[in-house]
């Protein structure tokens, strides 16, 4: 009670310092308040935040509170004794760590590989073609299908005996290959698929953001005598960088999400030496094994993982004063 | 994006031919259509192997149109039968948690915009973090949370079939995650709203409600096409909620996604042409959506 208090005395003061002398308009205080900005927008973002924010941030709250118990998926979990046990079985788990190299290695190859097929997709979109419109759409159409869709197609391309892709490498006297069963293949595998599915999506943020360019720019280079290579280096590309920095953000977040995928071209939670990421691991854990409480402690590390993003996003967001 | 089609002179070089510039043409026009046949042919892999008979599944390349003779519906027919449920309930949840997630999340975006108090970055922060939240990060407090709901319900005495009660929760699950990518679409939109007209029609003694419903709401109609395009899709497409929330392939409220995932998987391997026809099955509400509104999607990703 006595912070409801506070709280309405500081907004009372806030009130009043921004209103400066407003107290002449002749109405009372509470009638002020009740007018506020605050209290009037609340019925709009109160109750979508609350949804909102019971379902992300109180169940990552709780998810903790699970990672610390010893709860199997049975009954109730007990609160009573909460340790570090889980995480401390997490450092000393092998296969956590090969699923932390590997979702690593995901994130990198995949978030450049995608930035870049996605900028050479854009830059060739730029020029004026026919059906320029018809190409995009073509381009970004995986992107509108779901992982488990895309892995059906992929695990019929990777089929060893019957599969385009080793037919095709066949025909410069390479392979078969077992793609999706060689651990030393598999990562690439999945990772080519995968920016198969995505680069579209690189691209139709690049082509925004190609389009926002004033055109008095590629004038002032074109009569500079620069050449398309280097207008591309020195003029364009630079200022894609807010599009990168925004386009990365999202592909990261996909390739942390990307158990989808894995559980379906693999056929189930069976782990996959070369391919098992963090959150295939955390869900085979969790509902595949019922470690529930191993399953949240590493849900947790993800979520560490993926705040490693969210932070540096919000605060150049901030900055741009997009917030 | 929408046709806008941009000057290409400046990319032009003066000192080239107009043999140079031809051939030039010709290498642009094979590149992309090279990446036409690079991003279409799993899915038309997946296409003609999902018709083909057994016969001509062997005799052809597996990305070869099956010959006369060669085509058989008979998969689809099986993942039709296996699907047509799926698919149903899918619709069940995905309608109503896109409309449901794009009205909160423009309500939302007006009452942040409409503020301008210390909170209100740090409110927004909120709204917007929560797009890039990884769902593995609430699924197990999620699944606690719904068997919990689920005795409550019981006890409350609210009737509904098994099935409606699933799909009850995956509407409320998918509204939930769904309001803070709406939020972030409608306010990109609502900051650029000319906010003068607003400031008039309050100083005129407008309510903050009468002024959403009279002069937000009809200025967002465009947005809204954006963001039900794009909910519509994500959510259609997800598969991890449904594959903890729904939990079996073989309950009365399976999701498309999540049959597909187990269709036509025995033990002496995978039917792959069924997966096929299963796979096209289920991308096919997504697909429609997809080429009818192309732009207004393409826009939707842009955030």
């Amino acid at each position: 009670m006595n912070r409801v208090i506070a709280f309405v005395r500081r907004l009372r003061r806030e009130r009043r310092v921004r209103t400066d002398g407003g107290t002449a308009d002749g109405r009372s205080t509470a009638r002020r308040w009740l007018d506020s900005d605050v209290v009037q927008s609340a019925p709009f973002w109160g109750p979508p935040f609350l949804l909102m924010g019971f379902f992300v941030y109180a169940a990552i709250g709780w998810n903790f509170f699970l990672s610390l118990t010893t709860f199997s998926g049975f009954g109730e979990p007990d609160y009573g004794e909460l340790g570090l046990q889980n995480y401390w079985a997490m450092v000393q788990d092998p296969g956590m760590w090969a699923a932390t190299r590997n979702t690593l290695v995901l994130l990198v190859v995949f978030t450049f590989a995608c930035l870049l097929i996605g900028l050479g997709l854009a830059i060739l979109l730029d020029h004026e073609v026919r059906f320029r419109r018809s190409f995009r759409t073509i381009y970004l159409l995986p992107f509108a299908l779901s992982f488990i869709v895309t892995a059906q197609f992929w695990r019929w391309m990777y089929n060893v005996n019957a599969g385009i892709v080793n037919q095709f490498i066949g025909v410069f006297g390479l392979g078969p290959y077992n793609w999706l069963g060689n651990p030393q293949l598999v990562l690439g595998a999945v990772i080519f698929a995968l920016v198969w599915q995505f680069s579209g999506y690189t691209m139709v943020i690049y082509l925004a953001a190609l389009r926002s360019i004033p055109s008095d720019q590629y004038e002032a280079a074109k009569v500079d005598g620069a050449s398309a290579l280097r207008m591309y280096r020195r003029v364009i590309i630079p200022q894609l960088r807010p599009a990168m920095v925004s386009a990365s953000v999202v592909l990261v977040l996909f390739a942390l999400k990307a158990f989808d995928f894995l559980y379906a071209i693999f056929g189930g939670y069976r782990p996959r030496q070369g391919a098992d990421i963090l959150a295939t691991k955390m869900v085979r854990e969790a509902f595949g094994r019922s470690e529930w409480a191993y399953g949240s402690a590493i849900a947790i590390a993800l979520f560490v993982l993926s705040l490693a993003v969210i932070t540096p996003y919000l605060y150049t967001q901030y900055q741009r004063g997009n917030l | 994006m929408s046709g806008e089609s941009v000057s290409t002179e400046r990319h032009t070089d003066d000192r080239t031919t107009l043999a140079g510039v031809g051939l030039r043409r010709v290498g642009l026009y094979a590149t992309l259509v090279g990446l036409v046949t690079f991003y279409l042919i799993p899915i038309e892999s997946g296409l003609v192997t999902s018709i083909k008979t057994s016969e001509a599944l062997i005799n052809t390349q597996p990305f070869a149109p099956p010959g006369p003779g060669g085509v058989t519906l008979e998969k689809w027919a099986f993942a039709f039968d296996a699907l047509g449920r799926g698919m149903v309930n899918s619709l069940l949840f995905t309608i109503p948690s896109t409309i449901l997630c794009a009205i909160l999340g423009s309500m939302a975006a007006y009452g942040l915009t409409l503020v301008d108090w210390r909170g209100q970055v740090a409110v927004f922060a909120l709204f917007i973090a929560g797009i890039f939240i990884p769902y593995q990060a609430v699924i197990v407090p999620l699944t606690q949370f719904w068997s919990q709901y689920a005795m409550l319900e019981y006890r409350l005495g609210l009737i509904l079939t098994a099935r409606y009660a699933t799909i009850l929760e995956l509407i409320i699950t998918h509204t939930a995650y769904g309001i803070p990518i709406c939020t972030l679409l409608f306010r990109s939109q609502y900051k650029t709203m000319s906010w003068e007209m607003i400031e008039a029609a309050r100083l005129d003694g407008a309510s903050v409600w009468r002024i959403y419903k009279r002069i937000v709401l009809p200025l967002s109609i465009p947005m809204f096409a954006v963001v039900f395009i794009f909910q519509f899709t994500q959510i259609w497409n997800e598969f991890l909620f449904s594959l903890t929330i729904i939990g079996s392939v073989t309950d009365p409220a399976a999701s498309a996604t999540l049959i597909l995932s187990g269709l036509g998987e025995a033990l002496e391997g995978v039917d792959y042409p069924l997966r096929m026809a299963g796979a096209l099955l289920t991308a096919l509400p997504t697909l429609f959506v997809y080429l009818l509104f192309a732009d207004k999607f393409a826009e939707g990703v842009q955030i």
